[in-house]
């Protein structure tokens, strides 16, 4: 036997303090915690595809430009993050260069995909796996904000090599796109409602 | 006064009955299989005196450094203020604000809140301005990212590692604790509030 759906037994729930309110109340916010209550998350396709395709731009920069300046005795050198991964593999640490590779390639492009791909089947009203792109909106919630970690090494890198017989690293521009598609993926699938995938099902079984 | 019979499924809108969860038990919703609720571990005590040390820890981190460099006589370290301060320089300041945003600011508000919302919890009272600071956790809640500047801080030991000697310090295992404890209880079962004190 299936669970019935909130809107079948007319109630809503409140994301907030998630208690089942009443839908035929009259106001639109939750009695218990007073934040606003929707059906659905307002406009849910079109944000997140805004948000996403906002964040996919600002991926290129992020990329493409320096996220660290580093002035030693000798040389001087950029790292783009892609460059940085190619050293520290060469140099041997390919552990380091690994979870690198996975927090700023890895997550970032997962979230598109996924993104993309729950944004599209949902648009098409698709009946398959429905179970399973659930779970894919749990995943992408859970490695939300780890593609954050690159900027917090290089910020901990500037901070702890200034000036000295280490010579020094600069932050560059790279890590601010950087931190900008991570706060960007972050809202776009905060703004997605898991709960149109379900929406394809006949509500008068 | 403002509770009900039903839990709702939030990744699939399923209603079902609240169950009677027993230790270490978690209701999964038969449609989608998110947990949609479970067994709450900690009293309220629990709950705060594990905030109380969240906040020393924190308190504790932000002055005192979480790394150390040393090569031949000069010695550098970072702590979580550092690390802020290292981007305000130069094109990127928005950067440094976004990251006191993470991994300062909204740790120290999480804190902040569940200690005074327990605190007055304990006596079976709502405090004041219950709601205003339940609705603020819940929205802070996916911010703070204690947790990923922990494994920053590992990959920057390793990554200076060679020509430098980058040692982790007795800030980093108060990170590592702190970034536990935050997990733990910073946003699973705060929402249970509103159930205990209606």
């Amino acid at each position: 036997m299936t669970p019935p759906f909130a809107e079948q037994l007319n109630l809503r729930l409140c994301h907030c303090c998630r208690l089942a309110c009443p839908a035929d109340e009259s106001a639109a916010n939750c009695p218990r915690c007073g934040s606003p209550l929707h059906m659905r998350k307002p406009n849910a396709i079109a944000r997140t595809w805004a948000l996403m395709l906002a964040a996919l731009v600002f991926y290129i920069p992020a990329n493409v430009l320096p996220i660290m300046h580093t002035d030693a005795l000798y040389r001087e050198s950029s790292t783009t993050i892609l460059g940085s991964v190619v050293t520290l593999w060469q140099g041997g640490a390919w552990d380091i260069a690994a979870i690198i590779f996975i927090a700023s390639v890895g997550v970032p492009v997962t979230k598109f995909l996924v993104l993309g791909l729950l944004l599209i089947t949902v648009q098409r009203g698709s009946l398959r796996s429905r179970r399973e792109r659930t779970v894919l909106y749990r995943a992408l919630e859970l490695i939300g904000y780890w593609s954050m970690l690159d900027v917090f090494v290089a910020a901990l890198l500037v901070s702890l090599v200034q000036f000295g017989v280490f010579g020094t690293i600069e932050p560059r521009l790279g890590i601010l796109f950087f931190g900008l598609v991570v706060v960007l993926t972050m809202l776009a699938a905060q703004s997605f409602d898991p709960r149109l995938i379900w929406d394809t099902e006949p509500r008068n079984e | 006064m403002y509770t009900s019979p039903y839990i709702i499924c939030e990744y699939c809108d399923s209603v079902y009955h609240r169950p009677q969860l027993s230790l270490h038990q978690k209701a999964l919703c038969q449609r989608c299989g998110a947990v949609v609720a479970r067994h709450n571990l900690l009293s309220i005590d629990q709950s705060l005196a594990l905030s109380v040390a969240a906040g020393m820890l924190l308190l504790f981190i932000c002055f005192y450094p979480v790394l150390m460099l040393k090569a031949q006589d000069q010695i550098n370290s970072a702590s979580l203020f550092d690390t802020v301060l290292a981007l305000a320089e130069g094109p990127i300041s928005l950067m440094a604000l976004m990251s006191a945003f993470a991994i300062v600011f909204v740790p120290a508000l999480q804190v902040v809140l569940m200690i005074w919302l327990l605190v007055h919890a304990r006596g079976g009272v709502r405090a004041p301005a219950f709601r205003g600071c339940m609705r603020a956790l819940a929205a802070l809640r996916p911010w703070g990212m204690l947790e990923v500047f922990l494994l920053g801080c590992l990959v920057a030991v390793v990554k200076l590692k060679g020509p430098l000697d980058a040692a982790p310090t007795l800030g980093l295992f108060a990170l590592g604790f702190l970034s536990l404890l935050m997990i733990g209880m910073a946003g699973r079962d705060v929402h249970l509030l509103w159930e205990k004190l209606p």
